[in-house]
């Protein structure tokens, strides 16, 4: 992965590391802050020593990519849940269950895992199998996957994963 | 203007527990209709998208129905963790088993499954 500034994924990790003690603990007695500060020390030199700070192990800087993506995905949650809660309930089944091959137009794994956790958590859809970038879709519905219903979530994940310039 | 202010954290303060108790109604009663759809779809991979209205919608709603009825923000800062746990996880967890089944060599089902043909006896 590419090595771009560390010390700004280190401050990510510091921070959300912290945030998370706090709303944990919720305590402020100087002892309990000082087992948080602790932990968090430790956590950070784990993290470093497993060489896993870098662009996947603290994506805080896409955060606001994400906080603008995600709107939209409970959007996408919502309509594919009335489908199949739709499709559950029904006095006949009528589900016409396929495989579809979907190619991805994201470059980096990040983005990669972003579309394809996107296109399982909508419900109707799960991501088998993922090969370079073309992904195998389990659809319950064949009509409602074909491979342009997918583009959207493709572009706006790739979007919120790489940021506009990411794409070449 | 004060006035209006107390009066609307009044409201909110009379409404947010029954709002609470609906909306954890409403995702246990989605809960259960995803187990429904769990026994009536026919294989596996049908199967799992009927379990993934428990994984999303349910826990969404019951998990807004514990935020409205929490007592303070500190419960609230533990169910947004709790969230976006759920929803970093879920996706995974789900792609793993479909993953399995595929590398097994489980076959899915393909294609119309039980619409009614003409061999129904029931004239409905």
């Amino acid at each position: 992965m590419e090595r771009g500034a560390p010390v700004a994924y280190f401050l990510g990790l510091l921070v959300a590391l912290v945030g998370f003690w706090l709303g944990m603990s919720g305590h402020f007695s100087p002892l309990l802050l000082t087992f948080g500060a602790v932990s968090v020390a430790v956590c950070l030199i784990l993290a470093y020593r497993l060489d896993i700070i870098d662009r996947e192990g603290a994506p805080y800087v896409r955060i606001l990519g994400y906080a603008m993506y995600f709107p939209w995905l409970m959007k996408e949650i919502v309509k594919a849940n009335i489908t199949v809660i739709r499709a559950c309930v029904k006095a006949d089944l009528d589900i016409v269950p396929a495989l579809v091959k979907v190619k991805t137009t994201c470059r980096t794994d990040l983005a990669k895992v972003t579309f394809a956790n996107s296109i399982t958590l909508t419900p109707g859809t799960v991501t088998v199998e993922v090969e370079g970038d073309k992904m195998l879709v389990h659809a319950l519905y064949e009509q409602e996957a074909q491979p342009e219903a997918f583009e959207d979530m493709d572009r706006r994940s790739r979007i919120a994963a790489d940021g506009k310039g990411a794409d070449a | 203007m004060g006035d209006l202010f107390a009066n609307i954290a009044d409201f909110w303060g009379m409404v947010r527990f029954p709002l609470g108790a609906a909306l954890c109604l409403g995702g246990g009663i989605l809960c259960l209709i995803g187990s429904v759809g769990v026994l009536r779809f026919p294989d596996f991979y049908t199967r799992l998208h009927a379990a993934s209205i428990t994984d999303t919608a349910g826990a969404i709603l019951i998990l807004l129905g514990m935020g409205l009825m929490a007592p303070g923000w500190l419960v609230v800062s533990k169910l947004v963790a709790i969230f976006v746990f759920l929803f970093l996880t879920g996706p995974a967890s789900s792609h793993a088993a479909a993953n399995a089944a595929h590398t097994a060599g489980l076959q899915p089902v393909i294609g119309p499954i039980g619409q009614r043909s003409d061999d129904d006896d029931e004239a409905a």
